[in-house]
């Protein structure tokens, strides 16, 4: 039997139940079998190589492991790879782009929103589903969206504010490139 | 020219932070996120049982599941003389369970195989066979008459008591009692608690045979502990030992303390001849690592009419688990918790402590302080406020009246300590303007009129930081001092090590803005490195507040070494006598003509180019730093809240924290620590709570139970800052990580209860949950979490 990670290439061994995924993470399309038990956030982590999401509990209430799905926050400790058979994932490695770091990230340095980053990239990718969806939200509407990831060192009062900040900036980019537009 | 420190980012800039690029990256490098070739996964399994025989482990099924390498029992570490290790504090601890199992979640076996999951399955096939035995949970079980022994692994162990300590002056205290016009009392238990950072423990030992070294990466603060630690249990010479702690995922005490884990990797990968990497889960997190607290402290103190303090008395039970592991200075059994009433001016004080095994997972960590800080400061504060109540004066008032004055220092705590500075009124004062305290009071009467139920607390400490100096203060004999080591390339960049090891503190960034401003090398042209023993020098590692207080202090002193140096390539550069020259920020210049000078990086230059005749190459050196003194930093916290009379759920209307933690380096970082210290305050008056049933079944053992606060529950923080610079600190900074997690929770609790305050309610143990605070209201009596130790003192 081949070792569960290992089974993560295009072919199939012959003693495992394994099943055939697409998938596409980061904007690049994977095709990969798995076995059927395999959590996303391994197959993420150890399959695709990107350690960016974290894992910290077994019972999803840390949100270390949040990445988008279809652009939704969602906890990949908590759901099996078999069950992005067709979808889009967003990791923190899909952040950033070619013009440099998002706006997110730019404001959890800024306003020292992390101290150990454990919980940064599942932060960070919360707060954008939030702000894809609300561009403009108050204080109590970031506290209300980042209840479901835990942070155990900046008592969140500069995540929140990272977050705030991002958001003011990516409104002006908005207007810019509004006021840009023929 | 003259450099401008904050705009090369010395002290005072707020920097941002280093660290960060790689992690708002996701591309940080913790230790699950490394893959060595031909890597194997353990799992270890924990006993179901609080205290139990094992009669029979059973490994057939486990073996016989394919991807299953090897399995460990406690049997086969013996035959290796390998089932027991020591602790941090001269105990022994079970690294797999041989005769008996002594808490839940006690280590038992541990599977190695090609993948975690099968690793997982093959636990679950192993058949343990239990013979279960009475279970202690707490002191006065453990103290009973006719207790059963947890520790008859150990020679002379007849009963459950680890230590009986005392200290101060116990005739002295007892004069200052008959003395007194009142006498105030109060007992509490400062509930178990767990640092719990989201990153669990865990290890890859790399063990190559064909060198016979030993590679460790793991979640530790202190590696270079570890080093010796290893080398004396697996018998390898030390420096065949590499132990590297990569990016943590926040520590707060926890991965202070040696776990069987660990250890069990690192076997494995000796027998297999792999690198083996052992994760641990959530659950094994919070049910086997090193907890915090779970003490019950009694106290009286002697009073004047007018509210002066003549004397303290305390006794402490502890209750340590089943294996006293976690690490303490030697001389002080029960940490610095004598460290206690620091901030008053008070004559005389005895304490006694008194340790015991218990059937519950090992610890009693510095949880996010110094050794049983927290609970020294809080204990001190709550008797502070039953002592206010008692005489009836204003809990700012008391305060006052007995804090140390400024022109006092340096001043003699009651149990011998050496404050040096502080301004300890100025800072309650800040306090109680930022709050509106007279404003305040007025406000709360009103409500009461209404139903509504407000409160405030005060809560001022100063607490000793920074671990040692050398003469008091060691970890198994080895001294607690720091190190670090400068090299300064030729075009003047440089490279920084120090024995530290930042969990989230954010060292890359604060070490090089120390060396920026001895040096006027710009931070951005320093590197900083920790956590390789190979290449870092030998350090205590972090915890206890003491990277600046220590190891921050080692920088300042190896950049002045360098720039000792400097100065005489300085005035061989400038071809005058070293006594003709000046410093300032990043320069040497000519006294009699400043325009001619040259920098320091120019002097790198000359170092390896153009040296004076005699002089040794290369700019660069090493300090190793043994404090004077602790650092004393002071906080003062005061919280509002509102008690929701019919459900007992109380709310953070504003909370005021003063820090005073002398020169600041980075003033973002400070304030960063300040808030996560003030979340972990609140935390625990709030909701953080391990508890157990009488089965020593732990309650909390996964984020369901335990409950950390996020961001809807965690209030706002104001902060306000004052600067009484260290007196011995190179660059006059104080401890500060851990200040607001040691003062906080009394400003909470105070709050609550001054909300209540009616007849009877003296004390509700934390952590304040809505039920106890309700039958505090609604009974009007003590809410005690925990049943009491002893009646007398
Ligand atoms: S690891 Fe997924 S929620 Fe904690
Ligand atoms: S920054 Fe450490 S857990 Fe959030």
């Amino acid at each position: 039997m081949t070792s569960l990670f290992a089974a993560v290439t295009t072919e199939t061994p012959v003693d495992t139940p394994i099943r055939r995924i697409t998938v596409t993470v980061n904007g690049k399309q994977h095709t990969l079998d798995v076995e059927p038990r395999l959590l996303l956030a391994h197959l993420i982590r150890q399959g695709l190589e990107l350690t960016g999401t974290h894992t910290g509990c077994d019972t999803t209430h840390c949100g270390a492991c949040t990445v988008l799905i279809d652009g939704s926050p969602v906890k990949s400790c908590t759901m099996f790879a078999v069950q992005v058979d067709g979808h889009e994932v967003t990791t923190v490695e899909g952040l950033a782009s070619a013009s440099g770091l998002h706006p997110i990230q730019e404001g959890f340095r800024d306003e020292h929103g992390l101290q150990c980053g454990f919980c940064t990239p599942g932060m960070m990718l919360t707060a954008k589903a939030l702000l894809d969806e609300n561009p403009d939200p108050t204080e109590d509407e970031v506290r209300w969206a980042l209840s479901g990831n835990l942070c155990r060192c900046t008592g969140y009062q500069n995540i929140v504010k990272s977050v705030l900040v991002a958001a003011a900036r990516l409104r002006a980019k908005d207007n810019v490139e509004e006021d840009e537009a023929p | 020219m003259t450099v401008d420190e904050v705009k090369i980012g010395g002290l005072g800039a707020k920097r941002r932070r280093v660290e960060d690029s790689r992690f708002i990256r996701g591309m940080g490098n913790y230790v699950d996120d490394i893959t060595l070739p031909g890597m194997l996964h353990m799992e270890i399994l924990r006993s179901p049982l609080a205290h139990a025989r094992i009669k029979s482990v059973d490994a057939s099924a486990a073996l016989a599941i394919p991807g299953v390498q090897l399995v460990l029992t406690g049997e086969l570490l013996a035959s290796r003389n390998l089932a027991w290790m020591p602790t941090l504090s001269y105990d022994t601890q079970a690294v797999l369970a041989t005769d008996k199992v002594r808490f839940q979640g006690q280590e038992v076996a541990c599977v190695v195989a090609d993948d975690p999951y099968i690793a997982k399955d093959a636990c679950e096939a192993i058949v343990v066979d239990y013979e279960a035995l009475p279970v202690i949970v707490n002191p006065t079980q453990a103290t009973a008459n006719g207790a059963p022994v947890i520790r008859d692994d150990k020679e002379n162990q007849h009963d459950n008591v680890i230590f009986d300590w005392e200290v101060g002056d116990q005739d002295g205290t007892d004069r200052a009692f008959a003395a007194a016009d009142v006498v105030s009392e109060l007992e509490l238990h400062y509930p178990r608690s767990h640092p719990s950072p989201i990153e669990t423990c865990g290890s890859i030992a790399d063990f190559d045979r064909a060198t016979s070294k030993l590679t460790v990466y793991m979640t530790t603060q202190a590696p270079h502990i570890i080093r010796a630690a290893v080398s004396m249990v697996a018998e390898i010479p030390e420096h065949m030992i590499r132990i590297v702690s990569p990016d943590l995922g926040g520590g707060f005490g926890n991965k202070v303390p040696i776990y069987p884990g660990y250890v069990v990797s690192i076997l494995a990968s000796i027998l297999l001849e792999r690198p083996v990497k052992w994760i641990e889960d959530k659950t094994g997190n919070l049910i086997s690592t090193g907890f915090g607290r779970d003490i019950y402290l009694r106290g009286q103190m002697a009073l004047r009419n007018d509210g002066k303090i003549l004397g303290v008395r305390m006794h402490t039970d502890s209750d340590h688990g089943a294996f006293f592991s976690d690490a303490q200075p030697t001389k002080f059994k029960i940490g610095l918790m004598h460290a206690a009433f620091a901030c008053y001016d008070i004559p005389v004080a005895h304490l006694t402590a008194r340790g015991v095994y218990t059937n519950k997972a090992p610890g009693g960590v510095a949880y996010r302080c110094s050794f049983r800080i927290t609970e020294a400061m809080f204990f001190q504060e709550r008797m502070v406020q039953a002592a206010a109540d008692d005489l009836g004066l204003d809990q700012a008032e008391i305060r006052r009246l007995n804090f140390v004055k400024d022109d006092d220092f340096p001043h003699r705590t009651p149990f011998g300590f050496l404050t040096d500075s502080g301004q300890y009124g100025k800072c309650l004062d800040i306090g109680l303007e930022a709050i509106g305290y007279e404003d305040f009071l007025k406000q709360k009467e009103e409500a009461r009129k209404n139903g509504r139920l407000l409160g405030i607390g005060i809560s001022t400490m100063t607490e000793p930081l920074g671990a040692g100096n050398s003469r008091e203060y060691d970890i198994l004999g080895i001294k607690m001092f720091d190190s670090a080591e400068l090299r300064v390339h030729m075009t003047g960049k440089a490279l920084l090590r120090t024995g530290a090891k930042s969990q989230g503190q954010g060292h890359e960034t604060t070490w090089a803005q120390i060396v920026a401003h001895e040096l006027g090398i710009p931070a951005d042209d320093v590197v900083v490195e920790e956590g390789d023993t190979d290449t870092a020098p030998f350090g205590m590692g972090t915890y206890a507040s003491r990277s600046t207080p220590v190891a921050g202090a080692a920088v300042s002193m190896v950049s002045r070494k360098i720039r000792a140096k400097a100065r005489k390539i300085a005035a061989h550069l400038l071809e005058v006598s070293e006594e003709d020259i000046e410093w300032e920020l990043g320069r040497f210049y000519l006294r009699s003509s400043p325009d001619s000078g040259v920098t320091i990086q120019e002097c790198a230059m000359a170092a390896y180019s153009n040296l004076p005749d005699g002089m040794e190459p290369g700019l660069e050196n090493n300090a190793y730093y043994d404090p004077p003194n602790l650092t004393w930093p002071f906080g003062c916290y005061i919280a509002t809240v509102e008690v929701d009379p019919l459900t007992g759920v109380w709310d953070v209307l504003n909370f005021v924290a003063v820090d005073d933690c002398g020169v600041r380096i980075n003033p973002m970082i400070v304030e960063g620590q300040i808030m996560g210290g003030l979340a972990e305050a609140y935390a625990m008056a709030n909701m953080q709570f391990i508890t157990f049933d009488s089965e020593g079944n732990c309650v909390g053992s996964n984020y369901m139970d335990y409950l950390l606060p996020t961001s809807w529950e965690t209030p706002g923080f104001e902060l306000h800052e004052v600067v009484t610079p260290c007196p011995h600190h190179p660059i006059g900074a104080k401890g500060v990580g851990e200040c607001a997690t040691v003062g906080g929770p009394a400003a909470f609790v105070t709050a609550v209860r001054d909300a209540l305050k009616g007849p009877g309610v003296r004390n509700i143990d934390m952590p304040l949950l809505p039920d106890r605070v309700y039958e505090a209201l609604t009974e009007g009596h003590d809410v005690s979490g925990s049943p009491p130790v002893r009646t007398d003192l």
